[in-house]
């Protein structure tokens, strides 16, 4: 602290908060504790329903894989459970690749004029209803699918998840069993994912900073070069939280599941054969029916699917939140 | 080294659209990237050679000589017999890093064609596997209350749903518009060490399986508040799956509101409410706007919470919290599950009905922000 020479002392020139301001960050801060509340509210009520059925069932109902059997002791969801990831790693193995070459054709290589019209249409992708890809899935994909899946089996014979029970040589083959599978919804549900990973990669490639950008062209490198060594390096957090966020969007994928899946309850891992179903679409396709310890138990599902995709998000978030810069503009 | 690259300083280039909604909005940099590259005779005649090449040839080996078909396979093909040809073109004149170079460009270019393509194929399928429902202008102007499995396509429309849609989204703006920006505000303008985890929360909830936000809704009104289904109920549970998406959105187009403005409002006095309201939200607007659309956009598709909450009818109801309420995407989703013909058929039509609708929020937004940067 300096003192002028003529002896003034500075003054304090900090005031207290008005109350306007208090009244005004009371209200912000109600505002934002309400967005708190309803994420723990779900989480707690979904716990409180819950707790009746996962004290019946114990540990057992994450091992019993029979959800609609008429003995109402085998209850568990180590079937949906697997189901819900198998679909999501479908879907992130396809969506992958083509989200982070998505993004590099509209941050690298895209017409500067046509560079935003590329990316509504992705933030379009992601808005087009789940009810429109999952019909999609089901009058399109399904048609298609099949045959590929017994090229798949014929070709690929020592691959064991691509194998179905039904002889892919046979004159008139089993077409059925080769519909409605995992590999299909993941496929559907992967549409869906690829905006979503999209639109985080692209954000953060073109943070990529210009000066290394033109360094690395002015020492000779080529494109392809500049995006190996500058543009992936510096959106490797993107990449890998955009592709995590995917995964969460992946694993609570509802309606195109259940539009397209033929529920069964077997832990399987043939991807391309008939039958599957994952915890979201369980809930969808049971809840009307469900009264008492069933309704429970898929609350317990329900907190399980809650649980995993809390964690797969707040990661995701953690990871994009730190390649992204948060400074504010100054003009 | 072999690429040319003339540096041509493009001062004048503006990208107007790069300042767009959201949180893109964080990459606005104020350096400019020039346009570094130019594309010879050679590189152009050498793609179109080696495509028309892999054509000729996958034709030859693919329909005539192997036991293949398909037309899937077939492209397949064409694209790898074209990856390599072109590089054996490239390889010509060009040193192995200049030839990666061209390889790479080929194919991320083919994974975005791959991506468009698709979401154009979901598009146009839908629109035509609807066009059976759409040819009848009842579709549009009547309801469902006279209408069965077996009826003909000339009786019954997707009114009703479109009601319901209606109604179930002005009560999800309402509830979302001031909470989202209240919480926007709060996390860019009051802060403080909650932010943070709010912050963090948010993100999350953007990613909640939206069949979670119909459960929660199921639990809360409908199982222990004995509430009816209600369009009422639908809209609570819309609301949880798109306040995060307009509270995220929301807080990025307020960061980008520029500090100097608020500091100037400070200086000259106003308290911080008065900032608030008066410089800050103004200057974001259309960005809030934007968001909010965007927000709209997303829960008006949304199934799987209304599927839960919203109950089902075939009469038009424009009271939200009395009795069932149809929505488009419910309406699509159920019938769908119809094995019979028409009904299949009017899913289609309702699927196409609903997609037009989120074209043109999205064709809204769009302006919004144009209007905003013409404004600037």
């Amino acid at each position: 602290m300096t003192v002028p020479a003529d002896g003034e002392v500075a003054r304090p020139i900090r005031s207290s908060i008005p109350p306007g301001d208090r009244l005004f960050r009371g209200a912000a801060r109600a505002g934002g504790l309400l967005v708190l509340l309803i994420m723990g509210g779900i989480g707690v009520f979904l716990a409180i329903k819950a707790a009746p059925a996962l004290k019946v069932y114990g540990w057992t109902f994450f091992t019993q894989h029979q959800w609609a059997s008429p003995d109402i002791h085998k209850v568990g969801i180590a079937s949906v459970a697997l189901g819900s990831v198998l679909v999501a790693l479908v879907a992130i193995v396809v969506s992958f690749p083509l989200a982070m070459l998505t993004a590099l054709y509209i941050c690298e290589y895209a017409p500067r004029r046509l560079r935003q019209t590329f990316v509504t249409v992705i933030d379009l992708m992601a808005a087009v209803p789940s009810v429109v890809y999952g019909l999609w899935g089901f009058s399109v994909l399904e048609s298609a699918v099949p045959n590929f899946s017994r090229w798949l089996q014929t070709y690929l014979p020592f691959i064991p998840i691509f194998q179905v029970n039904a002889d892919p040589h046979a004159a008139i083959w089993d077409e059925p069993s080769y519909e409605k599978s995992i590999f299909l919804c993941g496929l559907t549900v992967s549409m869906m994912v690829i905006p979503i990973a999209c639109s985080v990669m692209r954000e953060v490639f073109f943070q990529a900073p210009t000066g290394e950008r033109e360094a690395a062209l002015a020492l000779g490198g080529t494109r392809w070069g500049m995006i190996r060594r500058v543009v992936l390096p510096f959106g490797r957090g993107g990449i890998v939280g955009g592709t995590m966020l995917g995964l969460g969007r992946a694993l609570g994928e509802t309606i195109a599941v259940s539009l397209i899946i033929s529920p069964t309850f077997e832990i399987s891992s043939h991807l391309t054969q008939r039958g599957g179903d994952t915890i979201s679409a369980l809930i969808a396709l049971q809840f009307g029916d469900a009264k008492g310890a069933r309704l429970s138990a898929l609350m317990a599902a329900g907190l399980v699917l809650f649980g995993i995709t809390l964690v797969v998000n707040l990661i995701a978030g953690v990871i994009v939140a730190r390649s992204r810069s948060g400074a504010a503009t100054e003009i | 080294m072999s690429t040319t690259v003339h540096g041509m300083p493009a001062d004048e280039e503006v990208i107007a659209g790069e300042q767009s909604i959201g949180y893109r909005m964080a990459a606005a940099t104020p350096e400019q990237r020039r346009v570094l590259r130019t594309r010879t005779l050679d590189d152009r005649l050498s793609l179109v050679g080696a495509a028309a090449a892999a054509f000729a040839l996958v034709w030859l080996l693919y329909s005539r000589l192997l036991p293949l078909s398909g037309s899937f396979g077939f492209i397949v093909c064409w694209y790898v017999v074209f990856l390599l040809i072109y590089a054996l073109v490239c390889r010509q004149r060009h040193a192995m890093v200049a030839v990666w170079d061209r390889l790479m460009a080929a194919v991320v270019t083919g994974g975005a064609v791959v991506v468009g393509g698709t979401l154009v194929l979901v598009v146009i399928s839908t629109l035509w596997q609807g066009r059976n429902a759409l040819a009848h202008l009842n579709f549009f102007t009547t309801d469902f209350r006279f209408t069965g499995p077996l009826t003909g396509l000339t009786v019954g429309g997707v009114l009703h749903a479109v009601v319901g849609t209606l109604v179930e989204i002005a009560i999800v703006i309402a509830i979302t518009l001031p909470l989202g920006v209240t919480t926007a505000i709060y996390l860019n303008e009051v802060g403080g060490r909650a932010a943070r985890v709010v912050r963090a929360v948010v993100e999350a909830m953007t990613a909640l399986p939206d069949v979670l936000a119909g459960l929660f809704v199921y639990i809360v009104l409908l199982v222990t508040l004995g509430l009816p289904a209600s369009g009422f109920a639908a809209a609570v549970a819309l609301s949880i799956t798109v306040l995060p998406i307009v509270a995220r959105a929301g807080e990025v187009v307020l960061r980008v509101v520029p500090g100097g403005l608020r500091e100037a409002s400070l200086a000259l006095g106003a308290s911080q409410w008065q900032t608030v309201w008066r410089v800050v939200l103004p200057t974001a607007r259309p960005g809030l706007a934007t968001a909010l659309i965007l927000g709209v956009a997303r829960g008006i598709g949304e199934t799987a919470p209304v599927l839960l909450t919203a109950g089902y009818t075939t009469y038009t109801n424009f009271n939200p919290f009395n009795g069932s309420m149809t929505s488009l995407p419910l309406l699509s989703y159920r019938l769908s599950q119809s094995s019979e013909h028409n009904q299949v058929d009017r899913a289609f039509g309702a699927a196409s009905v609903l997609l037009v609708l989120v074209v043109l929020l999205f064709v809204i937004a769009r302006l919004a922000v144009r209007h905003r940067v013409g404004r600037q």
